[in-house]
């Protein structure tokens, strides 16, 4: 009796659930964020569907304002594996300059991210789209499906959302009703680690602690990626050791102070942190339920 | 989330190396709000350090605000949901929660407990190992003890653990405990739950959860978090016989040809011989390909993709098996049904049906019996509704491989999908198949549908007419069928005098006996296409379900759909028969177009527009259509 890990048995279930949607479906996409789920996604992919390589292009809606790091990343990355990738910006937002600075988080987000990805979608027909999304990052997505059905309009519906017994899923749809399909639903935030570290999975070295030019605002550590970025009369940009927990948009994205520049070291630290990865995230900080709300308005 | 272990600030590679060969433990909480589930769960979290102190400092504030506890956290705010329930103080639907120990990675299904949730618990126990059912140590076996049992039982659950809780309240008695114990063992017993283990808690105190209660030296089992990671569940998966349903067939280039799916049952090893089910069709295998490389032999639980020393056929939904131990073939089954849709189930409806990796058109008949879940008793019933549950007998339109749900999850369990709507309207478990699937499979050859038509000289089919009440359905149907008759097609015309009268006799006109008369007019055209005939019907058929119930019990090409169009007012206003009359002054009840709806056909096969076309032009535009289908072919001579 050959006992599976916890790990191996996760990777069989995405495997699973990635290759029971691609073959149910007429356009597949994968929503490549460039994060460390993101990673792990496409790597799951590779798995799925070796010796042939995943049988769906990569999209990157893109907000300009990740990390330049990211940028790099993405496309060194991508070209490596020989892969499509996708990138979608706002043309609206792109036209009148929409920035977490003058207009808010949330209207960035909204307008970039949850606009772009509609329009990204429907732009291309795509009909299923692989997200990074986990179950245990968020109250309210512990209830959410793996496979999850969107209307025309993208939008979250409780009444669409089908029970899901065994591993037998419902991929059937309505014409222009498309999917969400969630590979990851079942790991865990260090889960994800542990399989990076065991798979060596290449991820954006903004994940390992460096040297970096910083400033303290409200309380967050923020870094000065660019020019952009304007600063209040008293914030001087200093180098300081940090690293990120989860990576966005870099004026909306905490770095945590740490000397961890090893997988092993970044694993230890998470076991003994104290606070949730999402702390980090300016988003979840508007309101109480507030994921809720974006995921009903067609958000991840 | 500061796992106990001081081997992560020692040696972080170390502990590394350890959790990688954790286990997974997936399990399902049964119980009420009442009985301090979310309170358990809540525990389990804390007391396995899953909890962060930015949830930690927001739980304290919560629990001032609106828990239950007074100065004290409130554990089940850990787990609430969705704002809506959140505020209702009741859970809704399945949830699952993760947390980890040194040995095991535990995924939970959160399912709530009342009866109408049969659907949810269902839901969370497929896919669980194990079971931990709650009970209030101060009311004992309740009714809703033996609900939850007799589900996790029907589900295949064999390991159960009954939580004890709330032994704060009864002076920890020992005695109070025992004869719990020993009502639910008699409960358990006659459901066929042997594996179960009773634990006296507190979850409120955390006594028993990982910690040892002082209060209860008199119980010497292990405390609940002791069992979840002792709890064996390696299941017999890898003990039986070689399974796995190709999702997908691997052709990136000319050369290579891989069979992908998981693993759900036993083990594969290269060289191995393997049948594709139902074909029958025997290979070797030759590969066992992974990204990691290849494998000399896979098992239960893993995802791979195979590639075959020949060349057979092989495609998704065939089960590749162990050729000396195959999964059986049929397209009739026994099964228990749970139905999970608002909308109840209609016998003889066609719907579909999905296993493993095959969706299937399927037809389900009234249950034979339905079971009362707190009672296990049998009562009669002549469908299934929300939340009910029965065995009834399944029909597909061709075999499945399968094995009886108790001996392969994987292989048994099976979903139901609504053709029209796409939602999964229920679920099931294949206890076995039919002895007349096997019969009906074999006998079916002699004389059969092709043998009929051809004697007939020409193809069978469907000419299905609908529309409103005065569409003017009758008469073009009356004279498409004397033209075809001229023809010397075999025809028969089914309508409301001939069939109402005879067959329908006992229908009123209710909405169900409504839809049973059309669900009869269905099944006896396909009884007179399988004899070789062309069949004209001619009824409202207000409805799209029961049109494509129709359509789907004969082959896609033998279905011709024929939208009568009058708007109501023409309609109304012919008024032939005085109906509409009769319905204005309420004297009709659901009389269609008036108080009950017509769905128009989505897609008909042909459209007729009654105000700008004669019923001869309307009856010449079927018949051309038809010529144009290719169903009048060497009826007529051909072009000189």
């Amino acid at each position: 009796m050959t006992t599976l890990t916890h790990l191996q048995r996760l990777e069989a279930d995405s495997i699973r659930i990635f290759r029971e949607a691609v073959a149910e479906s007429e356009h597949p996409v994968m929503l490549y964020s460039v994060g460390k789920d993101s990673a792990v996604m496409l790597h799951l992919a590779r798995k799925a569907f070796f010796p042939a390589k995943p049988p769906f292009p990569l999209l990157h809606v893109d907000t300009t304002w990740k990390f330049r790091e990211m940028y790099k990343f993405r496309d060194r990355h991508v070209a490596d594996l020989g892969l499509e990738l996708l990138v979608h910006r706002n043309p609206e937002a792109e036209r009148l300059g929409i920035n977490p600075f003058d207009h808010g988080s949330s209207a960035h987000t909204d307008i970039w991210k949850t606009e772009g990805l509609k329009q990204a979608l429907d732009l291309h027909g795509f009909d299923a789209a692989f997200g990074g999304a986990r179950r245990d990052e968020e109250k309210s997505r512990a209830k959410e499906r793996v496979f999850s059905i969107r209307s025309r309009e993208h939008r979250w519906d409780p009444k669409l959302q089908r029970p899901e017994l065994w591993s037998v899923y419902n991929v059937r749809r309505n014409p222009g009703e498309s999917m969400r399909v969630f590979p990851l639903s079942n790991w865990t935030e260090l889960d994800v680690w542990q399989y990076i570290h065991l798979e060596s999975i290449p991820i954006v070295p903004l994940y390992f602690a460096d040297k970096r030019p910083v400033v303290e605002r409200d309380g967050v550590l923020i870094m000065v990626d660019d020019e952009r970025m304007p600063l209040r009369p008293d914030e001087r940009p200093e180098l300081r050791s940090v690293r990120f927990r989860t990576l966005g948009c870099y004026p909306l994205t905490g770095a945590v102070e740490s000397l961890a520049d090893t997988l092993p070291a970044i694993i230890q630290e998470m076991l003994l942190a104290t606070t949730s990865e999402r702390q980090g995230r300016a988003i979840d900080h508007d309101s109480s339920g507030s994921m809720e709300k974006k995921k009903q308005e067609g958000y991840f | 989330m500061a796992h106990t272990s001081d081997l992560i600030a020692e040696d972080i590679d170390a502990y590394l190396l350890a959790h990688q060969h954790k286990s997974l433990l997936r399990f399902l909480t049964c119980g009420s709000v009442d009985d301090g589930k979310s309170t358990l769960i809540g525990r389990l979290l804390y007391e396995s350090k899953m909890v962060f102190e930015d949830h930690l400092a927001a739980l304290e504030v919560d629990s001032k605000k609106v828990g239950t506890q007074g100065d004290e956290l409130d554990f089940a705010l850990l787990v609430d949901g969705l704002g809506a329930e959140r505020e209702q103080g009741i859970t809704i639907d399945v949830a699952y929660r993760f947390f980890s120990t040194e040995t095991r990675k535990f995924i939970v299904a959160d399912t709530p407990g009342h009866e109408q949730y049969t659907r949810n618990m269902v839901t969370g126990a497929s896919t669980a190992d194990a079971a931990v059912i709650l009970v209030d140590a101060r009311y004992g076996v309740l009714t809703q003890t033996r609900r939850h049992s007799y589900l996790v039982s029907l589900l295949g659950i064999g390991k159960v653990a009954v939580a004890v809780n709330k032994l704060d309240l009864v002076d920890y008695s020992q005695d109070v405990f025992d004869r719990i114990e020993e009502q639910y063992r008699d409960v358990a017993a006659g459901i066929g739950l042997s594996d179960v283990t009773c634990i006296p808690m507190s979850a409120l105190r955390g006594e028993n959860i990982t910690a040892r209660s002082g209060h209860m030296p008199w119980y010497s089992g292990p405390t609940l978090m002791d069992y979840l990671e002792g709890v064996e569940v390696d299941d017999d998966r890898q003990a039986g016989p070689f399974r796995m349903p190709v999702q997908w067939v691997s052709r990136p280039d000319l050369d290579f040809r891989g069979f992908a799916g998981p693993i759900v049952g036993g083990t594969v090893r290269v060289g191995d011989r393997v049948r594709v089910v139902p074909a029958g069709t025997t290979s070797t295998v030759a590969r066992i390909v992974t990204l990691d490389g290849d494998l000399d032999a896979a098992v239960a639980g893993q995802s791979v993709t195979l590639t075959l020393a020949d060349e057979i056929d092989c495609s998704r939904g065939d089960v590749l098996c162990a050729a000396d131990e195959p999964a059986a073939a049929a397209d009739q089954f026994r099964a228990h049904v749970v139905w999970m849709a608002e909308e109840e189930l209609r016998p003889g409806r066609a719907y579909l049906v999905k296993v493993g990796a095959r969706t299937v058109g399927a037809s389900l008949s009234g249950p034979e019996f339905r079971i009362d879940v707190n009672t296990f008793e049998q009562a009669p019933g002549t469908t299934l509704r929300l939340n009910e549950i029965g065995v009834c007998d399944l029909r597909l339109d061709r075999a499945i491989a399968f094995d009886p749900y108790d001996d392969n999850r994987d292989m048994g369990g099976f979903i139901v999908l609504d053709r029209l709507t796409n939602a999964t309207v229920a679920a099931g478990m294949l206890r076995a198949p039919l002895r007349r699937s096997h019969n009906v499979h074999w006998q079916a050859v002699e004389v059969d549908k092709r043998a009929h038509a051809a004697l007939k000289g020409h193809r069978p089919y469907v000419v299905w007419f609908t529309g409103l009440s005065g569409a003017g359905k009758s008469t073009i149907a009356d004279l498409v069928e004397q033209q075809l008759h001229a023809l010397g097609v075999h025809t028969y015309l089914l309508d409301g005098d001939n069939v109402r009268h005879g067959l329908n006799s006992d229908l009123g006109f209710g909405n169900s006996d409504r839809h049973e008369n059309i669900r009869r007019v269905g099944e006896v055209s396909r009884l007179m296409v399988d004899a070789g005939l062309v069949v004209l019907t001619s009824f409202i058929s207000p409805f799209r379900a029961e049109r494509a119930t129709a359509r789907a019990l004969v082959e896609p090409d033998e279905f011709v759909e024929v939208f009568v169009d009058a708007p109501l007012e023409v309609a109304e206003s012919r008024d032939t028969k005085g109906l509409y009359a009769k319905a204005r002054r309420g004297e009709l009840p659901d009389f269609t177009g008036i108080d009950s709806p017509y769905e128009p056909p989505e897609h008909p096969e042909l459209r007729i527009d009654t105000t700008a076309s004669t019923p001869e032009q309307a009856a010449k535009a079927v018949v051309d259509l038809l010529r144009r289908r290719g169903l009048l072919d060497g009826l007529e001579p051909g072009p000189a």
